[in-house]
């Protein structure tokens, strides 16, 4: 008993030293703790193996899951629990008591790890001085709305026979894209729709596809030449749905702000969303379109905003707000079967990074 | 930029008009082209080499411009309009000096040295790729949409050599529709190898009495775009408008392998005459070097425009280190000095081009 215990210890180490190790950014207060709760990790074995009597056959490593009788176990587990959320808060108190000892002195807080800001390095990022892409961006195919030699003008459908939420939100989709027109699909196909929207000056053809009545795709398709964005939608707020709302947008050309499109493909994006939207906007209305990416999932707002003072700005939203991801980009118009592709978002290959993003 | 360029291992041509060399061994990317004077209208469409030694680096400009790109100068040294019928080049060639050139219209033509006629085929409408034979230089193979597989021999241009035919109708009697992407001979031989846009690889023997294809496989449901043989000429790697590349053996019609990393369509695909690599670029703005046996990616460089051909030299030092690369160097400062030498003789400076 007493050297199948030892073992036991043996190889209980090793788990200890792997909590250690995470906590190892932590101050050095913390270790302190750690010792006294290897001191109390030994008065548990024992008695959990005395409940059991299984020394010859028992895991080498001690967890509260094998203690098999079930209040037993459960008495143990909240004990644990308890006592590690003692710890914690006693950590907690101690680095706050040393911090106010410190006063003016203490160190900065240190910034929490999270997986946008431990990004993986991404060489596609863009340097704003680079000559050779916007040599490739002066040249491409939004450079004629860029030089200001066309003005945008939409078309937004929807896929055939659309039926509850989907149609208001290509309604309210219409009010925030100026120069906008909903159309009904009657059942064409998008091949045939596209020559004819070319011949009519649209510099865009919006898709919206539905799935049990929500909105769940959307095709962006820039005209005459590509390219095609394929994009999840999710989350989609409509304006009704929407609490302390402001009253229904104006008439005014809307600003746009583009957040967090960093990378080449993020600027093709980017690039695609700023075409939208007229040149000049009319600050009159104060009203503000907004396409935040974040983790590559781009998030659409549309706002009014008030400087109340000098320093305070009042926000309204005006909806609707909804939730972009980009699955595809495709070069030229649409075109499913014969387009060549760009950018094609594929899960398993590209999703095994979480700290990996695209956009 | 002589220095630069001596050591490219690949030459890449991109939408932008730019020509980029790539030194793999020293992880290095050059581009040898002046942005100023660029536009979309000199979007490289086709490459080749400019002679057997791989010290000129032809290059193909949507507007009907063959550039001439020397390795050794590291820059362009001549510019020849190559212009006739419409469309971008797609195929370039060279034979005895004479350059062949075939535009989308169907217009071949082959440009002699120094001779302002030319001979002129007409192969077609819709042409989207035409390639030289490995073994014999005046033979050209031609594919395109709705222009099956012919095979011309430019010495006696006025019938193709080969015209394939098409497959037999389908389960549904339904015509089969054709549309080659692109074609390659296979060495040492007469044999062409095909991939479609509807996804198919063939094989054509024109030996044989029988003009359809003598193997036939698909790969997965999206056009195919590039295709390249690898070296012992057993297999060939294609692949898609998605970015699926695959090996497939050409004696069963078997898929072998995938190789993985790709984002977009794949453009060109080329690989090592002698190792198992294989370089491949496309719109997804990389160029990419997997070795062909064991699948692992093992260069892979970002070159900031959309890629459209690619040459990779038959050197094979190509991944070796730094040190080795230096040494190389130096037997080359020797052949400088031999290079640098009066010629004698008109006979050695006409073989040196």
């Amino acid at each position: 008993m007493v050297a199948s215990d030892n073992e036991e210890m043996d190889f209980a180490e090793p788990q200890v030293k792997g909590k250690r190790k995470k906590k190892d950014n932590k101050a050095e207060s913390a270790k302190k703790h750690l010792k006294e709760k290897d001191a109390e990790m030994e008065k548990l074995q024992p008695t959990s193996n005395g409940d059991n009597n299984t020394e010859s056959c028992f895991p080498p490593t001690f967890s509260v899951s094998d203690i098999k009788n079930k209040q037993r176990r459960h008495f143990m587990f909240m004990k644990l629990k308890q006592q590690k959320k003692k710890e914690k808060s006693d950590l907690k108190k101690k680095r706050k008591r040393e911090r106010e000892a410190l006063g003016d002195k203490a160190p900065p807080k240190p910034i929490p790890k999270t997986i946008e800001n431990q990004r993986v390095y991404d060489e596609t990022v863009v340097d704003p001085e680079d000559e050779e892409v916007a040599l490739d961006e002066g040249t491409d195919e939004f450079s004629s709305y860029f030089n200001r030699l066309t003005n945008p003008k939409i078309l937004i459908t929807t896929s055939d026979r659309p039926r509850g939420r989907t149609v208001r939100f290509c309604e309210q989709l219409a009010t925030v894209i100026p120069d906008s027109h909903v159309y009904y699909r009657r059942g064409l196909a998008l091949k045939k729709i596209i020559p004819q929207c070319v011949a009519r000056d649209f510099t865009y053809l919006i898709v919206v596809n539905e799935d049990r009545k929500v909105p769940n795709g959307l095709v962006l398709c820039h005209l005459p030449n590509g390219p095609t964005a394929h994009f999840k939608v999710s989350n989609v707020r409509l304006r009704k749905e929407m609490k302390r709302r402001g009253k229904d947008p104006s008439e005014h050309l809307p600003e746009v702000i583009l957040n967090n499109f960093t990378t080449r493909l993020g600027h093709s994006i980017g690039r695609m969303f700023a075409s939208l939207f007229p040149h000049d906007p009319n600050f009159i209305g104060r009203q503000v379109a907004t396409f935040h990416n974040q983790r590559d999932y781009i998030f659409f707002r549309f706002h009014r905003y008030i400087f109340k003072n000098e320093k305070r700005v009042g926000l309204q939203e005006l909806g609707p707000r909804f939730t972009l991801k980009l699955r595809s980009l495709q070069k030229g118009t649409f075109d499913s079967k014969f387009g060549e592709y760009e950018w094609v978002h594929k899960r398993h290959e590209m999703d095994s990074c979480r700290r990996k993003f695209h956009l | 930029m002589a220095e630069k360029s001596r050591w490219c291992s690949v030459w890449i041509g991109s939408e932008t008009g730019i020509l980029k060399g790539v030194n793999v061994a020293k992880k290095q990317a050059f581009n040898f082209s002046d942005f100023s004077t660029l536009t979309r209208e000199q979007e490289v469409s086709a490459m080749c080499w400019g002679d057997d030694l791989e010290s000129e680096v032809l290059v193909g400009c949507v507007n009907g411009t063959v550039k001439t790109f020397s390795v050794e100068k590291g820059k362009f040294t001549e510019f020849r309009d190559c212009s006739g019928g419409e469309g971008p080049f797609r195929g370039l060639a060279v034979h005895n000096s004479s350059l062949i050139t075939c535009v989308e219209s169907g217009v071949l033509k082959v440009w002699k040295e120094g001779c302002p006629d030319t001979v002129e085929v007409n192969v077609g409408r819709d042409v989207y790729k035409m390639r030289q034979s490995t073994s014999e230089g005046h033979k050209v193979a031609i594919g395109g949409k709705e222009n099956d597989l012919k095979i011309w021999d430019l010495q006696r241009p006025e019938e193709p050599v080969f015209k394939a035919k098409n497959v037999a109708n389908d389960w549904l009697d339904l015509r089969v529709p054709v549309w080659i992407r692109d074609l390659q001979f296979l060495p040492e031989s007469d044999k062409v190898v095909t991939c479609t846009a509807y996804h198919q690889v063939r094989l054509y023997d024109p030996s044989l009495p029988q003009r359809r294809p003598v193997l036939e496989t698909s790969f997965e449901e999206y056009p195919l775009t590039a295709l390249s043989l690898t070296s012992d000429a057993n297999s060939v790697v294609v692949g898609n408008t998605q970015g699926q590349v695959a090996v497939i053996d050409l004696r069963q019609g078997r898929l072998l392998r995938c190789l993985k990393g790709f984002a977009g369509s794949v453009r060109a695909l080329q690989c090592h005459r002698s190792l198992p690599l294989v370089a491949s670029c496309g719109l997804d703005r990389f160029l990419r070097i997997h070795n062909l046996e064991d699948k692992h990616l093992l260069h892979k460089v970002y070159l900031k425009s959309r890629l459209n051909c690619l040459l990779l030299t038959s050197r094979e030092n190509i991944q070796e280190q730094e040190e080795k690369v230096q040494e190389s160097q130096e037997e080359v400062k020797d052949d400088d000095i031999w290079a640098a030498m009066p010629t004698v003789t008109d006979e050695v400076s006409t073989k040196g081009k």
